[in-house]
């Protein structure tokens, strides 16, 4: 499999857990165990672009796929816009959902790039968070979303800009 | 990164998070991330029934299994002297189990095993003969005669009763209550819940063979107590303990005690002489680690004819599972539960408490709570619109009626508090004005007529944080101070060390805050370390709100210490006379020519290059706080309901939270956390249960069943504040992480009482679910 976008291979047994896999076997740590019924989200990662509780699936059933995980994020230094919206809004306290949080509306903004509240809350409802309220996660989104939006015009403004000079 | 990074961060600046950075990267350091060589795995077999006698475990089989290197019984634990260790409330609790288990998920045995895996499947091999026995599920059952007798292994025990426990004054509550004009009762169960942070317990174990140096990777939220109760039970040398509390995925409560998983891995790491870890699952997680509440509360409020509380008398029986473990302090059997006067000036009052012991798990912890003030705060709020109701007087004007008038502070309570300070009419008022409450009434009114079930529901709630003065409030008879620790680096860049344990309330930034505040460092040239045991100064950690109003104050002292050393050092640099020196954030300058100025950069600099005759070089310092009494944050939430007569549904329509807990030192995080309480509130109203059937089988083991609240069925909230700083505070900050947790239940669920009292519905107990609702109408002849 790819993840995020290195190629990696090893020999697993056929029970190990992708979430397994990723955080011993790769040391991605980023993505968190919260349960043992697919029912908190701390493990979402996104495979082929879709979010997916990487506790639910096995290892080997990501043979061959693209796995993005929260390591995958940020360009080097420069944060996503997902990212920047978790930390000036607040979106996260003790930041353990946090990494699922921003898998699932990172791909939420790609499928919608100007989601209402209930968009946001809809998308991140299979993703239990304790701490925030969820009040911040909804605005950490849209500021993303924002910056998002702010960024696909900027070029747009450069082209006309440098055209007019 | 950030957008504040430019601000200095002082005192009720909303800087962003501080400790953002890693958690947003994926390079958040919690328990599980950490891998040291050599490590094993350990994984623990628990008891499937809640009340058996032990005949035989047959460990041969598992011993035996691929990978196992040892599996570890309570015989074993026996002959250290580990098969029990001491409980927070002077009781006992079993490490592993040697005579019988008392309750479903009880720790039987463990497996050591070179990968997680391979321990796991050894525990099926695992052959535990039970004889199975009666179980004990709730107070009644506990007090029926013929009733199982639970612990039998303590000397002297006959019955499953632990304490009575009394406050107030019996003589002139009943002499009260004799003259009333109306008495208004309610009985009501606070069951048991959970706080399921969302990383579960766990530990790494290291024993160094050769040096005998034990650290211990721990979630914690109290290392420094742990340290020592483990230097007390293990006999270890203390100064060979270090625990280390890496960054907590929540708390709540949950991760204060010290659970047998931790002993069993530390013991099995000394004899194997390599690092074990133990983490727990989430079924483990909720069947085993500490719950909170389960009490059954009576309450009686006397009232004369002009609805004037005269006096309050409550009984409750407490359900504290198969050890007496609650996490409080150790003078106070029913925590501080004698707060449930609350914001009431009621002349006397009475409590009555009994402890029970029973086939449950034990814990007691004080779940976003400080030690029981939430069952208080509930009671009294559900109580006192009981009585509005019933009364016929609207319940805001009732609560205004009886509160303790601003005048009034400090106040001195019929059960022996002294309130710091409250404005509790002007709380109320700011919260009725959001609300909007006379039109809303109008509204509510109107829509009853058309034969809607809406409602409207209130709560005032004063809470009681910040344990605590040493000399009444100890945990293991360790007083409840807590510690800062400042050294002021030569190019005027600060590491602060403290002996409190952020779970995701944010000390890196708050704290740095106090320090920029206090010192004039900037919040971004403070860093912040907590949780390790060889480096931090002792504290007794974050719980019960305490860290603000204990911890933060410890670090405005030792800044302030440090200011006026530095105050010495710009007194030299600028020769001049240090009275004569006008302190301004940041800088001291001569009075009268500020353009003779020395910034604490250059004071800070000077104390390692040059300093005034005899003066000890460096700027560093400590200071432990022992407060001199506790702080009472407080407020008003309401919440508006609809409820769908035909399903039982209750709808949150509205939530305002109204919350004055003093000055806020970063009124962004105070409002994360006040987000995330009411949220937990909400769960705890109409979700959050865990209970038990007739044999003490767990129902909510898992989040199938144990049902938290998620971004769908979470209400918006609507924040308004005031402030009336605690006097006796170092900065006026009283703490308020728990403020939402204590106060919001009860306004859930007064507006769901009150939407059905024009059907002569007086209580559902939590969690309010549709099925109870539903059945409640039904009962009352209320149909579609
Ligand atoms: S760990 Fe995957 S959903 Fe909880
Ligand atoms: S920030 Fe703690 S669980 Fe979401």
């Amino acid at each position: 499999m790819r993840v995020n976008g290195v190629e990696r291979s090893a020999d697993v047994e056929p029970r190990v857990l992708l979430v397994d896999f990723l955080r011993s076997n790769l040391l991605l740590t980023g993505t968190h165990i919260g349960c043992d019924t697919t029912s908190c989200g701390a493990c979402t990662v996104r495979m082929d672009g879709d979010p997916v509780k990487s506790c639910t699936v096995l290892a080997v059933q990501a043979e061959g796929k693209e796995i993005k995980t929260v390591e995958g994020l940020a360009n080097g230094a420069a944060l996503a816009p997902i990212q920047v919206g978790f930390h000036e809004e607040h979106g996260l306290q003790c930041g353990f959902c946090t990494p699922g949080m921003m898998m699932v509306t990172s791909a939420l903004l790609e499928r919608n790039p100007n989601p209402t509240d209930d968009d946001i809350r809809w998308a991140i409802s299979g993703n239990i968070c304790r701490c925030t309220g969820y009040m911040n996660i909804v605005k950490a989104v849209k500021y993303a979303a924002k910056m998002q939006s702010e960024a696909a015009k900027a070029p747009e403004h450069a082209a006309v800009a440098g055209g007019g000079e | 990164m950030s957008s504040t990074m430019h601000m200095h961060g002082g005192i009720g600046e909303s800087i962003k998070r501080k400790e953002d950075g890693r958690f947003l990267r994926g390079k958040g350091n919690f328990l599980d991330d950490i891998v040291l060589p050599n490590m094993l795995h350990m994984a623990i077999l628990r008891s499937p029934y809640a009340h058996a006698r032990i005949k035989s475990i047959d460990t041969a089989a598992a011993s035996a299994k691929p990978g196992v290197v040892a599996v570890v019984t309570g015989e074993l634990m026996a002959q250290h002297k580990l098969a029990w260790m001491p409980t927070m409330s002077g009781d006992t609790q079993a490490v592993l189990a040697t005579d019988k288990v008392r309750f479903q998920g009880q720790e039987v045995a463990a497996v050591i095993a070179e990968t997680k895996a391979q321990a796991e499947d050894a525990l099926a091999s695992i052959e535990v003969d039970y004889e199975v026995l009666p179980a004990v599920t709730s107070p009644d059952g506990a007090k029926a005669t013929g009733s199982a007798l639970i612990r039998d292994d303590k000397e002297g025990q006959a019955d499953n009763h632990i304490y009575h426990w009394e406050s107030g004054d019996e003589g002139t509550t009943k002499a009260a209550f004799a003259k009333a004009h109306k008495v208004i009762r309610l009985h009501t169960f606070y069951p048991r819940c959970h706080p399921a942070p969302l990383e579960t317990c766990g530990c790494i174990a290291d024993v160094n063979p050769a040096t005998g140096k034990t650290t211990i990777y721990m979630t914690s939220q109290a290392p420094h107590a742990i340290r020592t109760v483990f230097a007390l039970v293990a006999g270890l040398s203390e100064q060979n303990i270090r625990i280390v509390s890496p960054d907590l995925g929540g708390g709540f409560g949950n991760k204060v005690p010290v659970y047998p998983g931790y002993v069993v891995a530390t013991a099995a790491s000394l004899l194997l002489g390599r690092p074990v870890k133990w983490i727990e699952d989430r079924t483990e997680n909720l069947i085993s680690t500490g719950f909170a509440r389960d009490y059954h509360m009576t309450g009686d409020l006397a009232v004369d004819e002009n609805g004037k509380m005269l006096a309050l008398h409550v009984h409750l029986d407490s359900d504290n599972g198969a050890f007496f473990a609650d996490a409080q302090p150790s003078k106070f059997k029913a925590g501080l539960f004698h707060i449930v006067t609350g914001s009431y000036d009621i002349p006397t009052a009475h409590i009555t408490a009994d402890g029970y012991y029973t086939n449950k798990a034990p814990g007691g912890v004080a779940y976003r709570c400080s030690f029981r003030v939430t069952e208080a705060s509930y009671l009294i709020e559900r109580l006192v619109t009981n009585a509005a109701i019933e009364l016929g007087i609207d319940q805001a004007e009732f609560r205004k009626q009886n509160f303790i008038q601003p005048e009034q502070f400090p106040y001195h309570s019929a059960t022996g508090w002294v309130y710091d300070s409250g404005d509790y009419p002007k709380a109320m008022d700011v919260a009725l004005d959001k609300l909007g409450y006379a039109e809303l009434k109008k509204d509510v009114e109107a829509r009853r007529k058309k034969g809607e079930v809406t409602g409207i529901g209130i709560a005032s709630f004063t809470e009681v944080v910040g344990a605590g003065p040493g000399a009444d409030y100890d945990i293991l008879g360790l007083r409840m101070f807590d510690s800062a620790e400042l050294r002021v680096h030569p190019t005027g860049k600060a590491l602060l060390r403290m002996g409190t344990k952020s779970q995701g309330q944010g000390h890196e930034t708050t704290f740095a805050q106090i320090v920029a505040e206090e010192l004039g460092i900037p919040a971004q040239d403070v860093s912040v370390e907590e949780g390790d045991t060889d480096t931090a100064p002792y504290g007794l950690g974050t719980y019960a709100s305490r860290s603000t109003p204990v911890a933060g104050a410890a670090t405005a002292m030792v800044a302030r210490q440090l200011r006026e050393k530095a105050r010495k050092l710009a007194a030299h640099l600028l020769e001049a006379d240090e009275e004569d020196l006008v302190w301004e954030r940041g800088k001291f300058y001569v009075k009268g020519s500020p353009e003779r100025s020395k910034t604490i950069q250059e004071a800070a600099f000077a104390a390692y290059t040059n300093l005034p005759e005899g003066m000890q070089p460096g700027l560093e310092g400590v200071h432990y706080y022992d407060p001199p009494n506790m702080t009472y944050p407080f407020g008003t939430y309401a919440v508006v309901v609809d409820v769908d007569k035909g399903t039982g549904q209750v709808k949150v329509k509205r939530m305002v939270a109204v919350d004055d807990c003093g000055v806020r030192i970063n009124p962004m995080i105070v409002e994360g956390q006040i987000h995330g309480g009411l949220a937990e509130g909400f769960g705890i109203a109409f979700m959050q249960l865990i209970t038990f059937d007739d044999e003490g089988n767990c129902i909510g083991s898992n989040f199938m069943d144990y049902l938290i609240p998620g971004s769908w069925e979470t209400p918006k909230f609507e924040l308004g504040e005031t402030t009336t700083p605690s006097p006796h505070h170092p900065i006026g900050a009283k703490g308020v992480g728990e403020s939402p947790t204590v106060g919001s239940p009860a306004a859930y669920v007064n507006a769901v009482i009150d939407a059905l009292s024009p059907y002569g519905i007086t209580n559902i107990d939590m969690p309010v679910t549709s099925d109870k609702v539903w059945a409640a109408l039904r009962s009352k002849g209320v149909t579609e």
